[in-house]
């Protein structure tokens, strides 16, 4: 392997781990609130069509962008009204938001399939481009990929430092006592579940804008389950969404990159990987009931009635 | 429109009963001829579904009332598919054509419960009375992409995105170095199985990762755009599959295959209504106008075009043949003997490389 190749996979990894990253940490924040929302894949797909269809109307990516987070937004209140106010299941709600967000893309979509537009262009930034092997991995991505590393830097720094993070960890682990201090129970997951439905947004238009410029049904093909996986994957700890992020990305460019080299290594192995290190940390992690409560949080999925 | 689709597929259940496929089958042109369609993709993927919907819609175009037509999209193949065939049979429908090769198990049951409906199966190859076949030889396309592709190319390196190892797809991928050994011995053909027939970030990704490793064509054997789109991008060449990929690539876009199933479906329809359907494999490509290939970019030199249309005229008179031999296998073993050619039959069931392919298929 010379040093260009490398140079090629790291690039890759990054672009392929991005819409995850994006994903995961929307996910994460919201399953710190205790909120499990399994509507990923629908809150990304209605962002990638929403994204698409305003950039090919209006010319403008960065509408395009913002109005997919709203889309996300959007299809995240559906689910925030029903978990909340109507006290519904999370797992149901979430799996119905997905078959919902899939169908609805799909018909909004349909108009759309076939048409072109210009993708988001990498932004070199000067210098830093060059450097050798992660030069073109750190500095020679897109706006949204420099995005995301800004989002991980908020994300990572809200949870672990500051004051309303402690606050979303509180909520997340135990409500009742969150509530009875005076912790805004309701308004804290409905903010986090609205972070969650605007970075699936987000990286839904990144699919449709950036990293493949066009729409077709379904798009998304399971990044959104990855995404979710990946939350687990990382015990719910920031760094390490980022971490399993970028390895997933480097797995599935890994895969590819083998077998355009000729490596006899069977691409149905390769192309388990992830899934298979998802079950393994799963599987460590329930093998100690007290570590399995230490990073989980523990009122995840379950709803919340203020006692009177 | 699918959840449309959908319900009225749920409502003709309870009426489906009542009308037996016979009587249907034997009606007046009063009652219109039900044909339904069965998608593994969505009909919005702009490739494999998307053509077979045109050529629903050429049917309706073509028959008017006399017909009609429904569809089911993104059905998974498997257990899941025959719930569908089933439930379109048990509908009234007259008429059911199953689109994907996973689909040939299912459809083979269904057909055995409802012997006066009529079914076609795509490009499977179990048959039974009242089930036929028809397949499309997009190798012919495959061949003639593979020698412009052979023309084209700068590095010698070609590369392929394939989707699942089967006879299909293997035997598009030989058609491909067939035309390499004959036109360019040089050039290298990289093979990468995505292990999916639509998902536009890998397509592109499988894209990517060829040119980083300096392939300048690419052909491809999976639905979307993508890898069209990601060599646009960086200036190389790709051919469209399935449908006219152009659009995705006004620079990198050398030519499309493209199936054509509308002559197919109205030849089935039309022969349906007058009684005189019978089970058979039927294999069109070129010569029956279901296969063709458009595009051809103008930075292809003009005596590559010509002859790439010499080569299109022969496959239509049957003058030229991909898999003529002698052919080869990887081992270097005489399959096929000069003046021999390798028939449909033996084509439906390849499960080897050709010499000249470095990798292995997966297993």
């Amino acid at each position: 392997m010379d040093i260009d190749l490398i140079t090629n996979i790291l690039y890759a990894m990054i672009r392929t781990g991005t819409p995850l990253l994006i994903v995961a940490l929307g996910e994460l924040v919201c399953e710190k609130s205790g909120v499990l929302n399994l509507g990923q894949e629908g809150m990304m797909l209605m962002g990638a069509v929403v994204g698409f269809i305003v950039t090919l109307l209006s010319g403008s990516l960065l509408l395009g962008f913002l109005l997919a987070m709203v889309a996300g937004v959007l299809m995240s209140l559906i689910f925030g009204l029903i978990t909340m106010e109507l006290s519904a299941n999370q797992v149901a709600t979430g799996l119905a938001l997905t078959i919902f967000g899939t169908g609805l893309s799909a018909f909004v979509g349909s108009e759309f399939v076939g048409k072109p537009i210009e993708g988001l262009d990498p932004v070199f930034i000067p210098v830093l481009t060059d450097l050798p092997v992660i030069g073109r991995m750190l500095f020679g991505q897109d706006l949204i990929v420099y995005l995301s590393f800004v989002l991980f830097g908020a994300v990572y720094w809200f949870i672990n430092y500051s004051r309303p993070g402690l606050i979303l960890k509180a909520v997340g682990e135990n409500p009742h006592a969150a509530n009875a201090i005076g912790l805004p129970v309701f308004r804290t997951r409905y903010l986090a579940i609205i972070f969650g439905g605007a970075m699936a947004g987000l990286a839904g238009g990144y699919l449709s804008l950036a990293y493949t410029p066009l729409w077709a049904e379904n798009m998304s093909a399971g990044r959104g389950w990855i995404a979710l996986a990946l939350v687990v994957f990382a015990s719910w700890k920031a760094e390490r969404v980022l971490l399993g992020a970028w390895l997933f990305g480097l797995a599935s460019i890994l895969h590819l990159v083998f077998q355009g080299l000729g490596f006899a290594v069977s691409p149905n192995l390769l192309a388990i990987l992830p899934y298979l290190a998802t079950v393994v940390v799963l599987v460590l992690l329930s093998s100690n009931q007290t570590r399995s409560r230490l990073v989980a949080p523990i009122s995840l999925g379950n709803p919340f009635h203020a006692r009177g | 429109m699918k959840r449309r689709q959908f319900n009225k597929l749920v409502t003709g259940l309870a009426a489906g009963v009542c009308i037996s496929a016979l009587s249907a089958l034997s009606a007046q042109a009063a009652t219109p001829l039900k044909v339904g369609f069965v998608y593994v993709g969505p009909v919005g993927d702009h490739g494999w579904s998307y053509q077979h919907d045109q050529g629903r819609k050429s049917v309706e175009a073509k028959f008017g009332d006399k017909v009609q037509t429904t569809y089911v999209e993104n059905v998974a193949e498997g257990a899941d598919a025959q719930r569908v065939i089933y439930n379109l049979a048990k509908t009234g429908h007259n008429l059911i054509f199953t689109t994907s090769f996973g689909f040939m198990n299912p459809t083979l049951k269904v057909a055995k419960q409802f012997p006066n409906v009529v079914f076609e199966h795509a490009t499977g190859y179990k048959m039974a009375k009242n089930l036929g076949t028809y397949i499309s030889t997009t190798f012919e396309g495959r061949y003639v992409a593979g020698y412009v592709a052979s023309q084209v190319t700068k590095s010698n390196k070609i590369g392929y995105i394939a989707s699942f190892p089967i006879p299909e797809v293997i035997r598009d991928i030989n058609a491909v170095q067939l035309a390499l050994n004959k036109y360019n011995p040089d050039a290298e053909l990289k093979v990468i199985w995505v292990n999916s027939w639509f998902d536009p970030g890998k397509e592109a990704d499988a894209a990517n990762a060829m040119m980083d490793q300096g392939v300048d064509v690419i052909l491809q054997h999976t639905d979307s755009p993508a890898a069209m789109q990601a060599a646009e991008r960086r200036g190389a060449y790709a051919v469209g599959q399935a449908s006219d990929m152009s659009s995705f690539g006004p620079h990198a876009h050398l030519l499309s295959v493209v199936d054509e199933w509308g002559p197919h479906y109205i030849k089935t329809v039309k022969a349906v209504m007058d009684g005189t359907w019978t089970a058979k494999a039927n294999v069109e490509g070129m010569k029956e106008g279901s296969i063709v290939v458009p595009g051809f970019n103008e930075s292809i030199p003009a005596d590559v075009v010509l002859h790439a249309k010499e080569l299109i005229a022969g496959i239509k008179d049957g003058s030229v043949y991909p898999f003529a031999g002698p052919i080869k296998n990887k081992a270097g073993e005489l399959v096929v003997a000069e003046g021999e050619r390798l028939n449909y039959e033996a084509l439906e069931k390849m499960n080897w490389y050709v010499e000249g392919i470095d990798s292995e298929i997966p297993k």
